[in-house]
């Protein structure tokens, strides 16, 4: 099992690309972009806008040091050479193979709602099953679901949940957005089994900028289950998604995401979500691949009685530096959310939560609580939690906990006393670390999960 | 005469931050044999326990450790443990998220390398009812929220899942009832036959009623200064330490 994932990520298919993008971004390039997808005018539109902030905004100067980042050098636009296809057969060879050593085939047997596939920047494997498409549900990718739902799009995309003006890289997702997910459920409608999408990015240098747009209309249910894993390359490489959760009145929508990108990947994703009274957001986080990763899931809580939970997981391994963590704003009265963060980092790795409570003034009897621990298995590596709370209401309840800590030698004595070697006693006591998030994973994810830590450990420790 | 030898220590010196705490330990322990080493707080018996097993904070600074005829002196605890070396701790660690039954399964597979899961269960089911840890307690964090009773009967629970070669009970009676006591002592007594060997860290005379020793040991000051048979135990309860010269 472990073979077989280390040969997964360790494989790159011969790049087989219609079209790819020179390096930099330009407005011709965003142009292309606009008209190789045929979108109309609006949204051209809307592209050059938020270039043109993309252009104005700085860089971050907090956090993570993104100065490797050289944007001049990513390739912002790539399609592969496949056609949107509803059937497994239509999908090329190639390509096939590596969602085999990926698992994906299985994924669907398991009976996964349906199977949506990126490769490069462009949805190549759509299935959605039959009795889901009867109840009206739309699972699509993005740039059909412009097509054929022009009007949702309009009302909805990076319109008030993420907007290009929230930082440079929301920008940057809007001016170059490509490909990604789109779901729409409607009322009262509860889709009881997990809805899934893999999507990898494999081209050298290949920007990725998928968009996820969910509407889970009124009295629905929804589970999102969206991974990635990228394979190995040498040169820097960007991620900059964009997924927007609109959770409407009495809705509860679950969105669980593990990334993996390769470690040379800026993974500067963006995810929000806006919900609605009585409505429910609750995100799945974990981080494990990439150079950097700088993601803050977002939750606003714009109707009476909304609540987010957040459980999040970080992986920091050698020369990498994973910042994540949630933002949660109560705007209304009773709102509620809690966060469970963990941490890990080994051989030189960063980890860090940094997250966000603000409560509006008027939010009255909202309730937070916030868990962060970091988990450092050596002396050369780093954990840190950076909590932050903005209060401007007193009628509320608050409370926030944070342990950070070595993997304790009396504790590796205790296992190794037993008869497990250092490396397996370290392996237990991260499982149990990670074992409140683990817990609360779909199952497929959860044995993954536990896989690729036990991978990493294996490859950093012994 | 030499293979009733299970664990032979020589000239033991142990130093612990810098400050040496074992100053010469010679001691000889037989198989079929139940030891018991008794002395006042700080004499050193903990290190000496901890030392057999192999903790990293212990340094030895001279002398050797012979188990089964084999120099463990520089083994890592997990090859001591192999072998068959058992350590009960005074204070059993807690580690959250990982069960036990989780924890018994890993240890007894590096352990154990014909492992068997339908052997596994059956045995954690059986030795779970010796000791009277019911069956739900198995799914729980190891030790997380464990009383002090349930604390020792897992240590006691783990030692009859490993079937170790040498017990060291480092003052598991501490703290206990006298029911638990007396569960942990029919733990102790499943296991023990003449292949075996029990040596027992205690401060009072009341375990050794309920796990006879053959030998008592007593120490002071970091060295073994005078051993006894059985009635020995009675003596120390009735007079302390006091009588007892160093050298």
């Amino acid at each position: 099992m472990t073979g077989k994932i280390q040969q997964a990520y360790a494989m790159k298919n011969k790049e087989d690309l219609i079209f790819k993008s020179p390096e930099g971004l330009t407005e011709e390039l965003v142009r292309k972009i606009s008209e190789d997808k045929n979108e109309p005018e609006w949204m051209l539109k809307k592209r050059l806008q938020a270039l043109k902030i993309f252009n104005e905004k700085p860089m971050p100067n907090w956090g993570p040091s993104l100065k490797d980042l050289d944007l001049n050098k990513i390739h912002f636009y790539m399609r592969p050479n496949a056609k949107n296809s509803r059937s497994w057969d239509d999908v090329p060879k190639e390509i096939k193979e590596t969602f085999d050593k990926l698992g994906i085939p299985e994924a669907e047997k398991n009976a996964l709602g349906g199977v949506g596939a990126q490769y490069e920047s462009e949805t190549i494997y759509h299935n959605l099953k039959k009795d889901l498409e009867k109840k009206g549900v739309i699972f699509t990718d993005c740039d059909t679901g412009l097509k054929e739902h022009e009007e949702l799009f309009k009302k909805y995309f990076m319109t008030k949940c993420i907007s290009p003006n929230l930082h440079k890289f929301s920008a940057l997702h809007g001016a170059v957005w490509s490909g990604g997910t789109f779901i729409y459920i409607p009322k009262n409608v509860k889709v009881e089994i997990p809805l899934q999408a893999y999507f990898r990015m494999n081209a050298t240098k290949g920007g990725q900028f998928e968009h996820t747009l969910i509407i889970a209309d009124e009295g629905s249910e929804l589970h999102y289950i969206e991974g990635c894993s990228a394979p190995e390359y040498l040169e820097s490489s960007l991620h900059a998604g964009g997924v927007e959760i609109y959770v409407m009145k009495n809705a509860r929508v679950r969105y669980s995401s593990i990334e993996n990108w390769s470690k040379n990947t800026f993974n500067l994703n963006t995810k929000r979500a806006v919900v609605e009274e009585n409505g429910i957001i609750e995100w799945v986080n974990g981080n494990l691949g990439s150079h950097t990763t700088m993601l803050y899931p977002c939750s606003v809580l714009n109707g009476k009685n909304s609540k987010s939970d957040y459980i999040g997981i970080a992986y920091a391994g050698n020369g990498q530096y994973q910042d994540t963590g949630c933002k949660i704003y109560h705007l209304n009265k009773n709102t509620s959310s809690t966060v469970l963060s963990k941490g890990i980092s080994v051989d030189g790795g960063v980890s860090s939560y940094r997250g966000l409570v603000k409560i509006n003034s008027g939010a009255t009897d909202s309730k937070s609580s916030v868990r962060c621990d970091g988990l450092m298995l050596d002396n050369k590596s780093k954990a840190m939690t950076l909590p932050s709370m903005d209060v401007n209401e007193n009628q509320v309840e608050v409370s926030h906990e944070a342990a950070v800590g070595k993997v304790g030698e009396e504790d590796l004595f205790y296992l190794m006393s037993r008869g497990l070697p250092e490396s397996e006693a370290i392996k237990l006591i991260v499982s149990g670390f990670i074992e409140p998030v683990v817990k609360a994973l779909p199952l497929e994810y959860a044995v993954e999960l536990n896989k690729l830590i036990e991978l990493e450990i294996e490859n950093s420790v012994c | 005469m030499t293979n009733k030898k299970i664990l032979e220590i020589k000239n033991l010196h142990v130093e612990v931050d810098g400050k040496e705490i074992l100053k010469g330990i010679n001691l000889t322990l037989d198989v079929g044999k139940v030891n018991a080493l008794m002395g006042p707080n700080g004499s050193g018996k903990s290190t000496l326990v901890n030392t057999i097993m192999g903790h990293p904070k212990y340094k030895i600074t001279k002398g050797k450790i012979i188990f089964g005829g084999k120099d463990v002196t520089n083994f890592t605890p997990d090859k001591r443990a192999k072998l068959g070396i058992f350590l009960s701790f005074q204070y059993p660690r807690e580690i959250s998220g990982v069960s036990v039954s989780k924890f018994l399964k890993a240890t007894s597979k590096e352990i154990n390398p014909n492992f068997s899961l339908f052997e596994f269960k059956k045995k954690l089911k059986e030795n779970s009812e010796l000791v009277e840890i019911p069956n739900e307690m198995t799914e729980r964090y190891l030790n997380d929220g464990f009383s002090g009773g349930e604390k020792k009967k897992n240590e006691i629970l783990q030692m009859l899942m490993l079937d170790p070669k040498l017990v060291m009970l480092d003052e598991t009676d501490s703290g206990l009832d006298v029911d638990s006591l007396k569960t942990v002592a029919k733990g102790v007594n499943a296991l023990m036959n003449n292949k075996k060997c029990i040596f027992i860290i205690t401060h009072y005379k009341r375990i050794l009623e309920y796990i006879k020793p053959d030998k008592i040991f007593i120490m002071l000051n970091g060295k073994i200064v005078l051993d006894g048979d059985g009635k020995l135990a009675d003596e120390l309860e009735e007079k302390g330490y006091g009588w007892i010269e160093e050298d």
